[in-house]
């Protein structure tokens, strides 16, 4: 069945044992996001430290509701970000976004995506592809806010 | 075409020759299986000739010109609007076209909006059209299962206006709570809108009865009816309702063309939605009078071809016959419905019986999110529609993120409901919930 290479093992495995799920404190900021089209939410959470090329993502937390994909997507997502720098962290959401968006055609860079790689296949099914950026999206949109936030205190 | 054959059901596989979408596979060769008709329903051949006909042969601006062609255009169109209120026992001058239903609901929600601005203003509106002013203390009735296309315009209407919306809710079997209805229904509402059949549930409601009770108030009465329409024979006069909207494309006909009935009278008192040239009596730089309806509503060059297409639809719908279409979905229902029932950690939302219910049909299998249990039946080839089916307040009501839903057609036969029973079997053994 092709959908197999849509559902690799390792989305399944982090569908059913996902990574860092709950909210946790303290944090910065809170989004929630919904993808409209299926009715997906996501409550997500960041924590920051540190300024400039040093400001540290501490915490990434989350709560979500949704299909395997939305859901996998969250938990490697917490793998990738969690204890990194902001700047590293919205560069594999920039790759993430590139890969979800090419369709199939992207060779995704496994150094800065790791685990995400597998979610490749998701591409080439235009409809799911929402889903695995509705983790990505939040994380984006949390740590803008709480980035901004983070240099007014400092001013 | 074709005929009724044992138990109720229509000879599908002739009716399957007349779509060529029908044949065609997907995902690697799998055959089509679709179950997807509530989101819109699939052509045949008929109506795209038809539309193929008008454009070689007839194509020409309606309403305008004295040339032969638009002499032709113009005769097609209307002849097409003569045929498609026929279908629903209405004169062509209560027909209006619109681009789809959801346009013919916001057009009248958008006659009170209208009338409401005006009559702030101090423009002076006939008597007729004074109900169409709403305001502070009035209210709009819905319920709590309609399309978001017969939601949110009396959302807006109501934040622009005012007013307050007020909806009946559900019982946990899927049907209107009517309980509430005769302690929502009072003077001060002025519309009530309800769907006929609801695209998520399945479940039909007593339009009749909720049409008297709002009369008896004074109410205006809207019915979405395009889940009804494609599927049951409808006299729009039975519905004792003032206006039914419902859309074209899901009743063979081309995307792009949705339809608007309305009793003389109320059509006559509504103000225009859309305005432009068709649509007007006079125009001078000083201000403008408009035409009588249909034409009130049908500002600009309008949809001939699909208007046709329509026309052709519903005359192919005519020739099978709409109680047997009803029928044979009834029987497809009643298999569909018992054979869900036999899958462990599978729950129809919506009525679990085939009493007053059409053919869709939405469910949750334990365990696994619809977009997964969808994806599963698209890598077999079957088309089922997965998410909130623009119903998120019937999601919530339920307490489901989502639901997979199958609808039929006069297309569908058993063994579409067999493919689908087989394909969740599937799902559920893919993701070990079996």
């Amino acid at each position: 069945m092709q959908v197999e290479a849509l559902y690799q093992e390792i989305i399944l495995d982090h569908y059913k044992r996902p990574h860092g799920r709950g909210l946790r404190e303290p944090f910065n900021t809170e989004v929630h996001h919904v993808n409209p089209t299926c009715g997906d939410e996501i409550t997500l959470r960041v924590l920051i430290s540190g300024f400039g090329d040093d400001m540290v993502i501490e915490d990434v937390s989350y709560e979500s509701q949704g299909c395997s994909i939305s859901q996998a997507s969250a938990s490697v997502m917490f793998d990738l970000v969690a204890g990194e720098t902001v700047d590293d962290a919205l560069r594999a959401q920039e790759e993430f976004l590139h890969v979800m968006h090419s369709r199939g055609e992207a060779e995704p860079d496994e150094e800065i995506l790791g685990d995400a790689v597998a979610f490749e296949g998701v591409s080439k099914y235009p409809a799911r592809v929402k889903c695995a950026l509705l983790g990505w999206m939040a994380l984006k949109d949390a740590v803008a806010q709480a980035a901004a936030a983070h240099e007014e205190e400092l001013d | 075409m074709t005929s009724l054959s044992t138990a109720g059901l229509l000879d599908v596989e002739s009716i399957k020759a007349d779509f060529p979408i029908l044949s065609r596979t997907v995902r690697d060769g799998r055959k089509l299986v679709y179950l997807d008709s509530g989101a819109t329903s699939q052509k045949p051949r008929q109506v795209l000739d038809a539309e193929r006909e008008f454009y070689e042969q007839h194509n020409s601006a309606v309403h305008r010109g004295a040339h032969q062609l638009a002499e032709e255009a113009t005769d097609a169109y209307e002849s097409a609007r003569q045929r498609i209120a026929a279908f629903v026992g209405a004169p062509a001058s209560e027909l209006v076209f619109t681009r789809n239903a959801t346009e013919s609901i916001n057009l009248v929600a958008y006659a009170f909006s209208n009338a409401t601005d005006k009559a702030r203003q101090g423009v002076a509106l006939p008597e007729s059209t004074q109900r169409f002013v709403i305001g502070p203390g009035d209210e709009v009735l819905v319920t709590e299962m309609e399309h978001h296309a017969n939601l949110v315009p009396w959302q807006e209407l109501c934040l622009k206006t005012g007013a307050t919306l007020r909806w009946l809710g559900l019982t946990d079997e899927g049907r209107l709570d009517l309980e509430g209805l005769t302690s929502l229904l009072t003077e001060r509402t002025k519309v009530v809108s309800v769907v006929h059949q609801s695209n998520i549930l399945g479940t039909i409601n007593p339009v009749h009865e909720i049409a008297r009770a709002a009369h008896a108030v004074g109410a205006l009465v809207v019915v979405d009816a395009c889940q009804s329409v494609p599927h049951m024979p409808l006299n729009v006069n039975d519905l004792g309702a003032d206006l039914v909207a419902w859309s074209g494309h899901k009743m063979l006909g081309p995307t792009g063309i949705g339809c608007l009935w309305g009793r003389a009278e109320v059509l006559d008192s509504m103000p225009p939605f859309l305005t432009g040239g068709s649509m007007i009596e006079t125009v001078f730089m000083e201000g403008s009078t408009y035409a009588p309806p249909p034409q009130r509503f049908e500002a600009g060059v309008p949809m001939a071809a699909q208007a046709i297409g329509l026309a052709a639809a519903v005359d192919y719908l005519q020739a099978i016959g709409m109680p047997a279409i009803a029928a044979h979905e009834h029987a497809l229902t009643q298999d569909v419905v018992a054979g869900l029932a036999e899958i462990p950690g599978v729950r129809i939302i919506g009525p679990a019986n085939t009493v007053d219910r059409g053919s869709a049909v939405s469910f949750v299998v334990d365990g696994v999110h619809p977009h997964d249990v969808g994806q599963i039946l698209d890598s077999l080839g079957i088309a089922v529609r997965v998410g909130h089916h623009c119903a998120w307040p019937v999601c919530r009501r339920y307490g489901v993120p989502a639901t997979t839903r199958a609808t039929f057609y006069l297309y569908n036969g058993l063994d579409d409901v067999t493919a689908l029973t087989d394909g969740i079997h599937e799902v559920r053994r893919f993701w070990g919930v079996s």
